[in-house]
């Protein structure tokens, strides 16, 4: 048996492999979540609170009982177990009781025998409320030491200071994820006392531990197994759903099945937290930034979700890709009662972004220096510590090569054409093409890699060797992001076989994935694959007595040795890696350690079009130059930097949940504005490739870094457009057109230095 | 619930005659986000959207089923704008001048168009036609003057429509979103100008001291054109909402109103 030509692998790493479920979901072939349907199933609805803050005084499920084909009301007091769930600490009830904490809140869960019912019946539920004021000012939180977590850090020599000094105040509004996919769901009963839970979600153990312990159920009766996924961008990172469902399951006995729709998702995950924070920056006349001190409040609203990791990110990342010679952070993460806050894309970054990058704007005008210049001065490298944590930086940091690479980039020609949707206003017909302003905004933007402070941060793969090729089984989620994809590109490489599949194992089947978020799985899943692949290779020529494996099988010399299928005749080949990076620390009292495992980088200028007078914005171009360590797959990359540009526009200039007293007014897309393909800018990248230390063949995660410095830089284009301060993002059409250029909050002043000036 | 899916106009007249609170479903673009997010659950529905008499239009009468998709491709520049910015091409598919005027919303995107050329509302039910002008028919926000058992049958224009026509709408997003502000001005030969805007009050508001003033200039100076825009800023009535200001609404109804006049003199 001989064969002369050994064929290469397809779509190994570095290849742009396209997408398993590309062509079924632009068909609507694939299944979400949502799609999901069982015999004998009921639809669950959910009671909310219309109060942002209320006491509970009674609950009539009578109502919604008489209404014909309504199974069952449940409240907290049929909850059994801890009745409480949270990533971070479990403070949150699974249905409120007592007090409402924000508006919106589950009270009472329904299951009918149809959606319609179940509905009606959620409407019909009687609760009487006592309406107390809702605590809505995060600042006035932090006052009353209403706060889930606070952080001091300072690093670097306290007497240090700069020439320079400029200072400003900034803000940040509630951004949403916004998935298009709503949270849905179906639990299906064992008849034995368990449930299998079918969810769209981004961590599967995170959720299986939260919900066995809210019902205190012994771990193996309760599955989780991943459903399609429409979308999460950090939205699908805490329960919603899923403890729900699975007690209406229990309850029943029948499969219970929900879908949230648009309304209810706004209020059903938690947001991107809003922020306030107060600068101060201090330069020597040469442009070396000297010191740093900042103040940031971000909201966290009702409960606790992951607001101490995300004031955290804030706080370390809180200078930027940039060196000072002294530092002073203050961070709090306010406890209100506005929606909860937790993660979204970027996780904390994005908001400090936007302050300090509009503060070396500033320290540059007051500089007479070139805003690039400055920043190159500054940047950040291997070697450096980051100035807050004081960690060195071992791995890649190409802050330089990514700020050179989008300043050389070509600008566009200003626009000619006659189509009014080309213009500010778009459709609108607002905007003659006289009345337009071009600006220029650059940025760059910093943020840690997988999970940081000492947090055990793994994932489990299962590599096994069939006579088909090799499978590679994993309970990570894929958000849509192209995960799959990428492990089978790194199953092929690190095994040499072309037939590579990834099978999704629900909770009971195999341990954690670690979320899909943190820009973490191609790092960490994609780490487990690598090594599980390689030790399936391994066992296989081991077996086989050969020097290479292809999906014939074993080969020496040339020559195949063993079929794969000969291969399994002493038992299968598998092997279970549990892939971990390089250990973190906690942070000592002063926020100082070796707290993060790993950075990443970005930059991003931006072309914008203004209409001055009527504050109107378009976005023109937004090119980009990003760290990805090596890109594995460039398509895949390309569609995260547009898809994360697109976000960071969003926040830039429309996206905003607007609260009145606690109360969203827009929880709609009516109202929620996203960008459309009107208003896509036109995007260039460049793929820095420095392989980092520990990512697959030196892959880093790139999910985040496109909407961290996004937003800042379309800030930073309305600016040089129109002069206005634009202190707070999302731009709106008042704050540029009534926004003074002539009294911008920032001065620029000469410090009272405590040393003689040389 | 009832619903009558009537396939022509006096099938429809007996449909509203006899179910006189029936709820009427042309494109349904409003009244399904009622059903679907705001609890609406109307008891009797009369689909008029197979009506053939009603997606008829001859020249100065607009059948109420004409669509802003039809609006948008026709003869009339200054409804074919305000069609164009409506919704997505679904919706504009979809929805009709008819529900337009029914729904009456002040952020209704044809309706500064309607109340600048003082267009008239035609009702009809069995018991015979009404026909109403623009403000006698939008009574308030929401609010119209369509009595029960009467069907919006379409909408009249006058003899002759101002030879020059703009309009222009204001919001954060490049299509598909609702008005901050809209404003259409219209003005023929003999200098006869006419301001009407959107979505800066509880129905659209025709700025007629700013259009007595602009209506006697031939030949508008940089004086008067601003004078012109802070007559209109002055007229109108916003409000402070989740979408925009009353100061930046009132600010940019000045702004917006002198821009299109400018289009309309050019």
């Amino acid at each position: 048996m001989t064969t002369l030509v050994r064929p290469g692998i397809v779509g190994g790493v570095g290849t742009s492999l396209l997408r398993p479920d590309g062509i079924p979901k632009i068909k609507g072939e694939f299944a979400f979540s949502s799609d999901l349907e069982a015999e004998g199933m009921l639809w669950g609805a959910t009671v909310r609170s219309p109060h942002p803050r209320a006491r509970i005084v009674a609950i009539d499920a009578a109502p919604a009982l008489a209404i014909s084909g309504v199974r069952t009301v449940l409240t907290q007091d049929d909850v059994p177990g801890s009745g409480h769930f949270g990533l971070e600490r479990p403070d949150q009830p699974v249905l409120a009781f007592g007090e409402t904490r924000y508006w919106g809140q589950p009270v009472a869960i329904v299951a009918a025998e149809d959606h319609e019912t179940a509905r009606r019946a959620a409407d019909a539920v009687r609760i009487e409320y006592e309406v107390l004021a809702p605590l809505v000012d995060p600042a006035e939180a932090v006052r009353l030491g209403s706060t889930f977590r606070t952080i001091e850090i300072r690093n670097g020599d306290p007497d240090a200071h700069g020439e320079i000094v400029v200072t400003g105040e900034y803000e940040v509004g509630m951004q949403d994820q916004a998935p298009l996919g709503t949270e849905s769901g179906l639990a299906i009963p064992d008849g034995m006392g368990g449930v299998d839970l079918h969810i769209a979600t981004q961590w599967l153990h995170a959720d299986h531990e939260q919900v066995v312990a809210a019902l205190g159920l012994p771990p193996d009766q309760i599955r989780l197994h991943n459903a399609g996924v429409g979308g999460a961008f950090g939205s699908r990172e805490d329960i919603s759903l899923q403890i729900h469902l699975c007690l209406l399951a229990l309850r029943t006995g029948r499969p219970v099945k929900m879908v949230y729709d648009r309304a209810e998702s706004f209020v059903g995950h938690v947001h991107r937290h809003p922020a306030r924070m107060r600068y101060r920056h201090e330069a020597d006349r040469d442009g070396t930034l000297v010191r740093v001190e900042a103040d940031l409040v971000f909201d966290g609203g009702a409960y606790a979700s992951t607001s101490s990791a995300v004031l955290a990110n804030g706080c370390y990342f809180a200078v930027g890709p940039y060196r000072a010679k002294s530092v002073h952070i203050t961070g709090a993460s306010a406890r209100t009662n506005n929606p909860t806050a937790g993660a979204m894309r970027g996780f904390g970054a994005p908001q400090p972004c936007f302050a300090y990058e509009a503060q070396m704007d500033r320290l540059a005008a007051a500089l007479g220096m070139d805003p690039v210049a400055l920043r190159l001065r500054n940047a950040l490298g291997t070697g450096d510590r980051i100035p807050t944590t004081n960690q060195v930086i071992v791995g890649s940091l190409p802050t330089r090569e990514v700020i050179e690479s989008v300043a050389a980039m070509p600008l566009p020609d200003p626009e000619t054409a006659d189509d009014p949707r080309s213009l500010p206003g778009g459709t609108g017909l607002t905007t003659p093409p006289g009345a337009v302003r071009r600006g220029i905004g650059f940025a760059v933007g910093i943020k840690n890699l997988a999970f940081s402070e000492s947090f055990d941060d793994f994932s489990e793969v299962r590599g096994v060797l069939t006579a088909d090729g090799l499978e590679l089984h994993t309970a990570a989620c894929e958000n849509g992001q192209g995960m799959v994809t990428v492990l089978e590109q790194i199953g092929r490489s690190a095994s040499g076989l072309q037939r590579v599949t990834v099978v999704f194992a629900d909770t009971s089947k195999i341990g954690s994935a670690g979320s899909t978020s943190a820009s973490r799985q191609t790092q960490m899943t994609g780490g487990a694959a690598l090594r599980a692949a390689t030790a399936v290779r391994e066992e296989a020529l081991r077996r086989g007595g050969g020097d290479h494996l292809d999906d014939a099988g074993v080969w020496r010399g040339g020559r195949l040795v063993a079929p794969l299928a000969g291969l399994l005749g002493d038992g299968p080949i598998e092997h279970l890696e549990r892939f971990r990076h390089p250990p973190t620390a906690k942070p000592d009292a002063f926020g100082r350690g070796d707290v993060h495992a790993g950075f990443v980088v970005a930059a991003h200028r931006a072309v914008v079009d203004v209409d001055p007078e009527l504050g109107l914005v378009r976005v023109v171009r937004l090119d980009t130059a990003q760290d990805v360590g090596r890109a594995l797959n460039p398509l895949s990359i390309l569609g995260q930097i547009e898809g994360g540009i697109m976000q960071g526009v969003g926040l830039a200039v429309m996206e905003e949940i607007v609260l009145e007293g606690g109360v969203m007014k827009n929880a709609s897309f009516t109202d929620y504005l996203l960008p459309t393909f009107l208003d896509a800018p036109q995007v260039e990248a460049i793929l820095v490739e420095q392989p980092d230390h520990w990512g697959p063949f030196g892959a880093k995660g790139v999910g985040e870094p496109p909407t961290i410095s996004s937003t800042a830089a379309v800030a930073a284009a309305i600016r040089d457009a129109t002069g206005a301060p634009i202190n707070r993002v999302p731009v709106r059409p008042q704050d540029i057109a009534f926004g003074s250029p002539e009294s911008p909050v920032t001065s620029h002043q000469q410090a009272k230095s405590p040393r003689p000036r040389s | 619930m009832d619903i009558t899916l009537p396939r022509d106009l006096e099938a429809a007249l007996a449909a509203a005659a006899a179910a006189p609170d029936a709820t009427i479903l042309a494109g349904g673009t409003d009244l399904m986000v009622g059903v679907n997010y705001h609890g609406v659950r109307p008891s009797a529905v009369v689909a008029i959207r197979r009506v053939a008499e009603l997606q008829e239009w001859e020249d100065r009468f607009i059948g109420a089923g004409v669509t802003y998709r039809r609006l948008e491709a026709g003869p009339i520049p200054g409804l074919a704008q305000a069609a164009r910015t409506v919704g997505s091409p679904q919706i504009r598919s979809a929805g009709t001048i008819g529900g337009n005027l029914g729904t009456a919303s002040p952020a209704g995107d044809t309706l500064p168009f309607l109340a600048a050329v003082d267009a008239s509302v035609v009702l009809r039910s069995t018991a015979g036609e009404r026909v109403l002008r623009w403000d006698e028919f939008i009574t308030g926000p929401k609010r119209n003057a369509r009595g029960p058992g009467e069907l919006i049958i379409g909408v009249r224009f006058p003899d002759r429509l101002p030879r020059r026509q703009a309009f222009a709408k204001i919001g954060v997003r490049s299509a598909m979103v609702i008005a901050i502000a809209s404003c259409c001005v219209t003005r023929d030969e003999d200098g006869t100008t006419r301001v009407a805007l959107g979505s800066v009050g509880p129905t659209p508001i025709r700025a007629r001291r700013a259009e007595e003033m602009i209506s006697a200039e031939s030949r508008p100076t940089e004086a008067t054109l601003t004078e012109f825009s802070r007559l209109v800023a002055d007229e109108v009535r916003p409000i402070t909402d989740h979408r925009s200001t009353a100061e930046y609404r009132r600010y940019a109804s000045g702004v917006m109103a002198r821009r299109l006049l400018e289009r309309v003199l050019s």
